[in-house]
């Protein structure tokens, strides 16, 4: 599989959108594992990185899922095809900026991503649509362990899998889940969330991790921590955290139609009008308006049906998928201006907003 | 962190005393308020704790003494400077400051979850394989050939053996 060919394959992200996907939007859960008798890749001499490299990705490459996957160097990888797998969440920042002897193995289908050469020898990733924590985790303890059978991975009784950085010691497990929290938000709760959030172990980030912001409403909810419990205890956790933040934000939705509901169908119904009729829009204030929208369809306002549009155009709005549907690269004014023209015509035939139809619950 | 009127990242007298409770584990925090400013404490959202415990913990003050990696060379002034370690071999190296400062980071100090079954079965039979290999050489050496012959016939029978990995 070629990168061009998987660039214009949709992704699990958009293809799978459902009322399933309602606050929850992925699911992703990454292993850190390493070689045993290997220095890390950020210590590791050139040679060294090459020869991890080349034993890490026979091995991934042969494994199941990784059949007929797109097998790639980062350093032949341009720029904005880089971009483009950062922003479908397929590779990290980190490795889209690092040295020769990285690479990696997607899935054709885009839920599997193994990173080679990152912070550690092997980043192995599994994500899925929806919240699905048990299920993800199925898929990848059962990839780690068909890499076991002919990798040596670096392990202590005592410290579990070893990694790079202390903070991943233990499972190496980062399970984290991508959530709509619009109404949190919009009645500032997020500040109370996050510090609940972090008091009982989980981190809450941004949509691109670490440092990003939270345009969109939508924040990453992770473990912190990864030695001394073990993977099913973890996910548990973040299962019973998750699933308190969704009642949280339809508390908060219910509320909000409570109290004012014209001034929410007004957020609503204006951010229809924006997304018909701009001509400038910058990717944040895209994220923020598509949120409402999405918002609007969890709501009743708009038909389900309309849902994997938002998604994908969640996608869609970002830099580097922008440019390369426009086949160039183009400064942030002249984005804008490509990024409006693009939601106008998608939303040119966008059935208007109803507001009977209302679901006072929130829960549809 | 002896002194805890000094700030925890550089030397200054502490005046942010942050304490933070993370999974019913009390941690402790003094900083200065320049350090404080610019790790974002003031800002709930925007800080990590483990972050910053880590880099207080690598404080030299914390963990006397050179320690070096004989694996890999690396040291532990390399470990202060980048955070990561240099290869497996480090954390036993390193492992006299390393128990403190994971008991500030994680639930627990010691692993509890997946283990790698095949890869240490694999590790196992290496050893025991080198093992018999030794005892063969030193049987032919010291001329005790019945011993030999019964090593080498429990050497093929431990190669036969059915391992999970295909043979490489």
């Amino acid at each position: 599989m070629t990168i061009a060919s998987l660039i214009a394959s949709p992704s699990e992200l958009t293809d799978a959108a459902s009322n399933k996907t309602a606050i929850v939007l992925m699911t992703r859960i990454r292993l850190a594992r390493n070689l045993a008798a290997q220095p890390f890749p950020g210590w590791a001499k050139p040679a060294q990185r090459t020869r991890i490299a080349e034993i890490c990705t026979a091995a991934v490459a042969a494994a199941n899922p990784l059949k007929r996957s797109l097998n790639v160097d980062v350093d032949q990888l341009g720029e904005l095809e880089k971009q483009i797998l950062v922003e479908r969440h397929l590779i990290s920042r980190e490795l889209s900026g690092s040295k020769q002897g990285s690479s990696v193995i997607i899935s054709k289908d885009q839920t599997v991503s193994v990173m080679v050469n990152e912070e550690d020898h092997l980043r192995i990733q599994v994500l899925r649509a929806g919240f699905q924590l048990k299920k993800t985790w199925n898929v990848i303890n059962e990839l780690d362990t068909a890499l076991e059978a002919s990798l040596d991975y670096a392990f202590s009784p005592t410290f579990g899998y070893l990694t790079a950085c202390p903070t991943n010691l233990g499972t190496g497990m980062r399970a984290s889940a991508m959530m709509h929290l619009p109404a949190l938000v919009i009645s500032s709760q997020m500040e109370k969330v996050v510090r609940a959030v972090n008091q009982l172990g989980m981190v809450v980030r941004g949509l691109f991790g670490e440092g990003s912001d939270a345009s969109g409403s939508i924040f990453q909810i992770s473990n912190q921590t990864t030695l001394g419990e073990s993977e099913e205890e973890i996910l548990k956790r973040l299962t019973s955290v998750l699933q308190s933040i969704i009642e949280h934000e339809l508390n908060a939705r219910e509320k909000l139609l409570e109290a004012d509901a014209g001034k929410l169908f007004d957020k609503i119904g204006r951010a229809y009008g924006i997304m018909q009729n701009s001509y400038l829009i910058n990717s944040s204030e895209a994220m923020n308006l598509l949120s409402l929208i999405r918002l609007g369809i969890d709501l009743g306002v708009f038909p389900d049906a309309n849902r994997s549009t938002i998604d994908r155009l969640f996608i869609e709005a970002q830099p580097g998928h922008l440019q390369h549907a426009q086949k160039g690269e183009f400064d942030p004014a002249q984005r804008d201006l490509l990024r409006a023209a693009h939601l106008r015509s998608e939303f040119a035939n966008f059935v208007r907003p109803d507001f009977s139809l209302i679901n006072s619950n929130g829960k549809n | 962190m002896a002194n805890p009127l000094k700030c925890d990242l550089c030397d200054k007298p502490a005046t942010v005393h942050l304490t933070q409770i993370v999974s019913n584990k009390v941690h402790k925090v003094d900083l200065c308020e320049a350090c404080a400013q610019a790790k974002g404490v003031t800002d709930p959202s925007g800080f990590s704790l483990s972050d910053l415990l880590l880099k207080a913990s690598l404080n030299p003050e914390a963990a006397p003494g050179a320690l070096r990696c004989e694996s890999c060379g690396f040291t532990q002034a390399d470990f202060k400077k980048h955070g990561r370690f240099g290869c497996p071999a480090c954390y036993d190296a390193f492992k006299g400051m390393l128990e403190p400062m994971l008991d500030g980071m994680h639930k627990g100090t010691k692993h509890s979850g997946k283990i790698p079954q095949a890869a240490l079965a694999r590790q196992t039979l290496h050893e025991r394989l080198s093992k018999l290999e030794l005892d063969l050489s030193d049987a032919i050496k010291s001329e005790r050939y019945e011993d030999a012959a019964r090593t080498r016939d429990e050497i093929s029978q431990v190669k036969q053996a059915p391992h999970q990995s295909p043979p490489r």
